[in-house]
């Protein structure tokens, strides 16, 4: 989609993870090692594109304490340098680019889920809806007790399992009542809760990431058809 | 020193007793009603205020301020409160509060009490003391009565017995107040709450009270209440004796212009609490005539020290963190093992008992930063959660078989793969080979361990076999064979110093633009 707008991509391959699973978990310690590699990695960009909030939330939240632990002077400021530059998805495409028609195509109903990080910690607003209004053949549904958290957390959907899938059944309940056919959100680590309770229940509705969404036109494949059972059928398919 | 909250010691861990909440769709049901009618009050009322954000900022400045000079602010309230005829008694820990309070009811020949908002005699164990002591202590605000005539633990910091529903505070009232009849609307509970309540209001001779302001440049002491039975509690009894933590004093009279605007607001979502009572010391032929003010330290001055564990003294117990909790939600204030229960009390409670107790607290949250959006103090909840989990994580990994838990083992090793390139792509690579025996119709089943918490209510994607790096790598290639000709350089492209490093990060770089 970035570069359908005209933009250079690159993915540098060194990337691997913010440290956010280790730093909310307590091994606050653990996570210190992948500060700099992710300023090695990426302090060279214009502009970072980070398709998770909650990954912009730790970074932004955490990463100038944790340099600061570090007692790392050039690090600091090399991190401070940095962070200006770093965009969760929507915020890239609606306050840095300053664009909200990618020119996609999704004829749909979708439902936004607005992740806790990202509405929050990042108060990314109303952009992740401006873009998805701006989606051809999308039909944007609005969800009844929509701040409220999937149950997700992290290790928290382990720790507290029991909780979180209580959490979670409010939540499946909200997207089914809309009779949406995606769900859709900025973090893919909600959307992994939301389907996996809505694929437990065998509810048929798929979650999508809102980049999966705005990468959709007339020449791409549905992805709304998709999902692993379609993936598998088409294995399975191309196997016969 | 033996600082003790409640009965936190003996409590179990928060993912067994929120377990056995869940089972409970009476009270899951009460606490979801009981929280949506305050949060939806509370929004409006918030709302209307139009300097809400800077009265929250001036409600954490105040407090701020006041905890760093604490210790001066505490004389000052102690030569105030003694200059207008209070006494003035100093308690380090539970034990001491409690032997001081029996001391002075002692002195007093006492053999009733009637008490009222002080969840901090809850703090300290105070009840199960008097009645060892043969003094018996009487609930008068409503809830709390609810609470001790049901014999139950109370699940909300503001509103005890927000678990129980009209039907079942029927059934105690019918059964403890031994009433042959009673009605079903709340009207008939309240006249029947209040004969009980006036009896004792006009016979026992002693009040016990809490307090949510102790305020220094007057001596005085401040309840904000609904019902007005803490205002007949202060005011009937000849002696009153005032518990209060030492967090809750405030520089000066003035300064409640900022906390009786947001308290009310955040706690019960009312502009202005009905009964705002303030005494200062004794007044001869008007109100109790020997008043007493126990101020508790309790683990308080040990989260001094540390600037982030110093705000979670910032508190005002407005509740607002647990109407807005999605955790509570769920699970009401009981799972908590604690007296103070929701996000303020998985903050507050482990760190009062130096992390010896209520350690699984911390991990009660999704961290979804709803608290901290409502906190009329602006408490970061969440990232405190975040520091005492490090706490946690810190003293487990100093002990051997802490180090060796999976847990920590897993975490440990995940940092070694996040560090290293290779590393990270091999163990992707090998947990799609392990998934292998797991995966059906490109999901994975149950799985063992403690993974199986996730896998026991939802599925999981499979990993797929083509991964976004994979994916990436095609992506160039095509993008190289297609003329080698990147996307059209659009106005906000990278730098030449950032092509620059590009191009020494992969091998396409120069293909670049």
């Amino acid at each position: 989609m970035l570069e359908r707008l005209g933009h250079t991509v690159e993915f540098p391959p060194s990337q691997t993870c913010c440290g956010q699973m280790h730093y909310n978990t307590g091994y606050q310690a653990e996570a210190l090692p992948l500060l700099s590699r992710f300023v090695d990695g990426f302090e060279h960009a214009e502009a970072v594109c980070v398709p998770s909030a909650s990954c912009v939330a730790m970074m932004r939240e955490h990463y100038v304490m944790m340099a600061e632990a570090m007692g790392d002077a050039s690090l600091l400021a090399r991190v401070k340098a940095l962070l200006p530059r770093i965009y969760e998805f929507s915020e890239l495409l609606v306050n840095f680019l300053k664009v909200e028609d990618v020119g996609a195509y999704y004829p749909h109903s979708v439902v936004y889920h607005p992740s806790c990080h990202s509405l929050r910690m990042l108060h990314v607003g109303d952009a992740p809806k401006k873009l998805l209004r701006k989606v051809r053949g999308l039909n944007l549904i609005e969800m009844p007790n929509a701040t409220q958290c999937c149950g997700f957390g992290g290790t928290f959907a382990i720790k507290n399992a029991e909780v979180s899938a209580a959490m979670l059944s409010e939540k499946s309940r909200d997207v089914l009542n809309t009779n949406a056919e995606v769900c859709t959100a900025l973090d893919n680590s909600c959307l992994m809760q939301i389907y996996g309770g809505l694929h437990r229940q065998r509810a048929g509705v798929q979650t999508l990431h809102l980049a999966e969404i705005l990468a959709h036109t007339e020449a791409t494949e549905d992805l709304a058809a998709g999902g692993p059972e379609g993936e598998h059928a088409k294995e399975h398919e191309a196997a016969q | 020193m033996s600082v003790r909250v409640g009965k936190t010691a003996t409590a179990p861990a928060f993912p067994i007793a929120a377990g056995g909440a869940l089972e409970d769709s009476q009270l899951r049901r009460n606490v979801k009603h009981a929280t949506e009618v305050i949060r939806a009050k509370r929004g409006r009322v918030v709302e209307e205020a139009a300097d809400w954000e800077q009265l929250r900022q001036a409600g954490h400045d105040i407090k701020a301020h006041t905890l760093r000079h604490l210790d001066q602010y505490l004389q000052q309230f102690e030569a105030n409160c003694e200059r207008a005829g209070g006494k003035v008694h100093w308690a380090r820990d539970a034990d001491e509060a409690n032997s001081i309070i029996l001391g002075l009811l002692r002195g007093y020949q006492a053999t009733e009490v009637i008490k009222v908002k002080t969840m901090t005699s809850d703090e300290i164990g105070l009840n199960r003391a008097l009645e060892a002591a043969k003094i018996e202590p009487v609930e008068t605000d409503l809830a709390d009565m609810i609470i001790q005539l049901g014999a139950d633990e109370p699940s909300h910091i503001v509103v005890p017995a927000l678990h129980k529903n009209r039907a079942e505070i029927r059934e105690i009232f019918l059964d403890k107040m031994g009433l042959d009849h009673l009605g079903t609307e709340a009207t008939d509970l309240t006249d029947a709450a209040r004969h009980y309540l006036r009896e004792k209001f006009l016979r026992v001779e002693i009040g016990l009270s809490g307090a949510n302001f102790a305020i220094a440049d007057t001596g005085g002491v401040c309840v904000v209440e609904s019902e007005g039975n803490g205002r007949m509690c202060l005011t009937l009894p000849d002696v009153l004796i005032t518990l209060v933590g030492i967090e809750k004093v405030i520089p000066g009279f003035q300064d409640l212009e900022v906390y009786l605007q947001t308290l009310p607001r955040s706690a019960t979502g009312e502009r202005m609490n009905p009964y705002n009572s303030i005494w200062t010391g004794v007044h001869a032929g008007d109100g109790p005539q020997h008043f007493h003010v126990v101020l508790l330290d309790n683990g308080r001055t040990e989260m001094l020290a540390n600037d982030l564990e110093r705000e979670t003294l910032d508190c005002i117990r407005c509740g607002a963190c647990l109407n807005a909790c999605p955790v509570y939600r769920e699970t009401g204030g009981h799972a908590y093992g604690s007296i103070y229960s929701g996000p303020i009390g998985a903050i507050l409670s482990p760190q009062l008992q130096s992390m010896e107790h209520s350690r699984s607290l911390p991990y009660a949250s999704s961290l979804c930063g709803a608290c901290y959006e409502v906190c009329p103090v602006k408490i970061n909840i969440p990232e405190l959660l975040i520091h005492l989990r490090g706490k946690v994580v810190r003293t487990d990994q100093s002990t051997l078989a802490g180090a060796l838990n999976p847990e920590s083992l897993a975490m440990k090793f995940a940092s070694r793969a996040f560090q290293s390139t290779s590393v990270y792509v091999a163990a992707q690579r090998l947990a799609r080979l392990g998934q292998a025996p797991f995966v059906r119709k490109g999901m994975i089943g149950p799985l063992p361990g403690m993974f199986g918490g996730w896998t026991k209510f939802r599925d999981l994607k499979a990993i797929p076999k083509h991964s976004f790096r994979d994916w990436w790598k095609d992506h160039e290639k095509a993008r190289q064979k297609s003329g080698g000709a990147g996307p059209v350089r659009s106005a906000t492209n990278a730098s030449d110093a950032s092509r620059r490093a590009a191009s020494s990060e992969t091998k396409e770089g120069a293909s670049h633009g």
